[in-house]
C-alpha cells in the first residue's frame, strides 16, 4: 500500500451563523467570524489517497486524473467564492473547516479511479487545520 | 461525522540537557553540545490534534476560542521565556523535547474536556519533531 498526497490552494470567503440561533449567541459562538459581510482565507487542500502500485505503470493513482478531478470537483466551486453564498452545501451549513473539510470528502470520494481516499486535510490558516478520514 | 482538528501554538525557552544520573563525561558524551552548563534555546511548535463529532449547530469539533484559551493559560503561559531546567515540571527529568512532548500531552489531556485529544507534536527546529499519543 502507498500513500499519495497532491495539494491545490484556493481563496474563498465565508462567516459563521447559525440562522436558528438569536444574534447575541451567534456573536457569542463565533465572535470575529459572525461578521455577516464575510473575511476571506487563502485555504490550503492535501488529498491523500492509497492504493497498490500498479506494476505496468508504477502509479497508484494517475496524477492527472487526481489533479482533474480535484479542479472539477472543489477548486472550480469554491477557488475565489463566497462559500456561504455560492457553494450549495454552505447554503443551509457553516462552512466551519470541518464542514470544509467533509464536503470535499464527499464531492471527491466517489469520482477517483483505482486508488481509495484516505485522507482530506484543508489548512484554513498555517496554524489551524482539519482531517477528514470519511469517519461517520 | 467525526473530525481531526490541529492548531499549531509558538513559544521560546531555553534549557540543557544534562542528567544527575550520569558523570559530567558521560553527560558530554551523551547530549554533545546540548550539554553546555549555560544553556541554549528554541523557538518550539507544538501542534495539538483533537477530534470528535462536528456539532451540527456550530459546525466545530470544538470552539477554537476555547482551545487557545486552555493553550495560554495552561501551556503557553508556563512555558514561554522560560528555561525549563528551572520548572518544577523538569526537577528530576532532563528537558528534552521527548520529555517536554509528554507533558504537554499530560497537561491537555488532564485539563482540556471539549474535545478529544489524539496527539501532541512538538517542533524543536525546522528538522525535528516529536510526536505523543498517549
Amino acid at each position: 500500500m502507498v500513500y499519495l498526497t497532491r495539494k491545490a490552494e484556493f481563496a474563498a470567503s465565508h462567516y459563521y451563523d447559525n440562522p436558528d440561533l438569536p444574534p447575541e449567541e451567534n456573536r457569542r459562538l463565533f465572535g470575529k467570524c459572525n461578521n455577516p459581510n464575510g473575511h476571506g482565507h487563502n485555504y490550503v487542500l492535501e488529498v491523500t489517497v492509497k492504493g497498490e502500485v500498479a506494476p505496468r505503470s508504477g502509479f497508484v493513482i494517475d496524477l492527472k486524473q487526481l489533479k482533474d478531478v480535484m479542479r472539477r470537483e472543489v477548486l472550480d466551486a469554491m477557488d475565489h467564492r463566497f462559500l456561504n453564498k455560492e457553494v450549495p452545501e454552505f447554503l443551509h451549513q457553516i462552512p466551519t473547516t470541518e464542514n470544509i473539510a467533509i464536503a470535499i470528502w464527499q464531492r471527491l470520494v466517489t469520482k477517483l479511479e483505482r486508488a481509495k481516499l484516505h485522507r482530506v486535510r484543508v489548512y484554513e490558516t498555517p496554524d489551524l487545520f482539519v482531517d477528514f478520514y470519511g469517519e461517520a | 461525522m467525526k473530525a481531526h482538528l490541529s492548531r499549531r501554538y509558538l513559544f521560546s525557552a531555553s534549557h540543557r540537557l544534562h542528567s544527575e544520573a550520569m558523570s559530567d563525561e558521560e553527560n558530554h558524551a551523551t547530549y554533545g553540545k546540548c550539554n553546555n552548563p549555560y544553556g541554549h534555546g528554541h523557538n518550539y511548535i507544538i501542534e495539538v490534534t483533537v477530534s470528535g463529532q462536528v456539532d451540527p449547530k456550530t459546525g466545530m469539533v470544538c470552539n477554537l476560542v476555547d482551545l487557545d484559551g486552555f493553550m495560554e493559560r495552561e501551556v503557553l503561559s508556563r512555558f514561554d521565556h522560560e528555561n525549563l531546567n528551572t520548572l518544577q515540571e523538569f526537577a528530576g527529568n532532563v528537558p528534552t523535547t521527548e520529555n517536554l512532548c509528554i507533558q504537554i500531552y499530560e497537561i491537555v489531556h488532564r485539563g482540556f474536556r471539549e474535545a478529544h485529544l489524539e496527539r501532541v507534536r512538538l517542533e524543536e527546529t525546522m528538522m525535528n519533531s516529536f510526536e505523543y499519543r498517549g
